[in-house]
């Protein structure tokens, strides 16, 4: 028995990193993506973009407040520079989301950790922290899966709202829309209620929810996320350190 | 079919601008030892996102702060977070909020 214990704990640690698990556990958040693509193809299908031109977006770029940009820039006319520029601002809160993931992947090379961060997303980040919350490194075929999982299902519901999008006229009534405000809260709560300093992680969710109001009475929405989440946690920091 | 020129260049442009954030601190800060305050700031960053992603979907209507009067989606909020407080599942809190927001707008018309 006594020799047996090793292999059993490894066979399970095995399990518990393995590909099929990040799949399962990717699981929660399709919903969120199936509608939040569906939307996206739906925008691009009426800006005026072919499928092929909204499947090589979501295949390429891979991000959905970036992709209804740049559809409602397309159908506005918009140079390709302020398209980019605009993505680019966008897609900035990315920064936070890999450094924050960072330590969790130390035990891979820099290559491995370039597949890895390809196909972050706030979806599969917040998935991820879930895990890591437990755990002081995160597994790399855990990862692809949950990475893998959740970028077909987008560039499927981006395809799927190109071809349907047409016959849903009213996507609202079905609650679709809330889909991802819903995924955010959920992950917010099991963020909150799996740590140690829930005082601190409050202070710090209250400051970037009314940092995020405030800076985006000067600044975008976009912009106003990455100036709340950065001043967020640095009033985390400071707490922690001086309390 | 078939994929315009023009298209193809801003989509290749977003494409690079979407990927160098998402992997520069993975590569590089997997391979430097981060100090203690790093690593505490860090910490905070995902409650700060999330947090902040959550305040721009329910508080903001176009960008700007909208409080008064609440849209529903603050409504809908409500059994969202008690649904992902009682379960701790995520997928029972998105599908709780969708129903939540199907709901209020067949009662609000």
């Amino acid at each position: 028995m006594q020799e047996n214990h090793p292999s059993a704990e490894k066979a399970e640690e095995i399990g518990r990193d393995s590909f099929l698990q990040g799949a399962k556990d990717c699981l929660p958040t399709l919903l969120g993506y199936l509608s939040i693509g569906f939307a996206a193809g739906v925008v691009g299908k009426t800006s005026g973009l072919g499928i092929a031109e909204i499947a090589l977006m979501s295949v390429m770029i891979y991000a959905g407040s970036a992709q209804f940009i740049a559809a409602g820039m397309v159908a506005a006319n918009g140079s390709i520079a302020v398209i980019v520029f605009t993505v680019f601002i966008v897609n900035l809160r990315h920064l936070l989301l890999s450094a924050a993931l960072s330590p969790y992947f130390r035990h891979l090379t820099p290559v491995k950790n370039m597949l890895i961060g390809a196909l972050l997303t706030d979806e599969t980040f917040g998935v991820a922290i879930q895990r890591a919350t437990d755990a002081n490194r995160i597994g790399e075929r855990w990862m692809h899966g949950l990475n893998l999982t959740a970028y077909l299902n987008w560039i499927a519901a981006t395809l799927a709202g190109a071809f349907l999008g047409r016959w849903i006229a009213n996507p609202e009534k079905f609650g679709l829309d809330f889909a991802l405000s819903a995924m955010f809260i959920g992950l917010l709560v099991l963020q909150l209620t799996s740590r140690k300093n829930l005082a601190i992680d409050l202070i710090v969710a209250v400051s970037a929810i009314l940092i995020v109001a405030g800076a985006s009475m000067a600044f975008s929405a976009n912009v106003g996320v990455i100036i709340a989440a950065l001043i967020a946690s640095t009033i985390g920091m400071a707490v922690e350190k001086w309390k | 079919m078939e994929i315009r020129w023009e298209v193809f260049l801003m989509i290749a442009g977003a494409s690079i601008v979407t990927f160098i954030p998402r992997i520069v601190p993975l590569v590089l800060l997997s391979r430097i030892r981060i100090p203690d305050w790093g690593m505490t700031w860090l910490k905070y960053v995902p409650i700060a996102v999330m947090a902040a992603l959550v305040g721009q979907e329910l508080f903001l209507e176009n960008g700007k702060p909208a409080l008064f009067p609440p849209g529903p989606e603050l409504y809908a909020a409500l059994p969202t977070i008690a649904v992902a407080l009682l379960t701790r599942s995520l997928l029972a809190t998105v599908v709780a909020g969708m129903i939540s927001m199907m709901l209020l707008r067949a009662l609000l018309g």
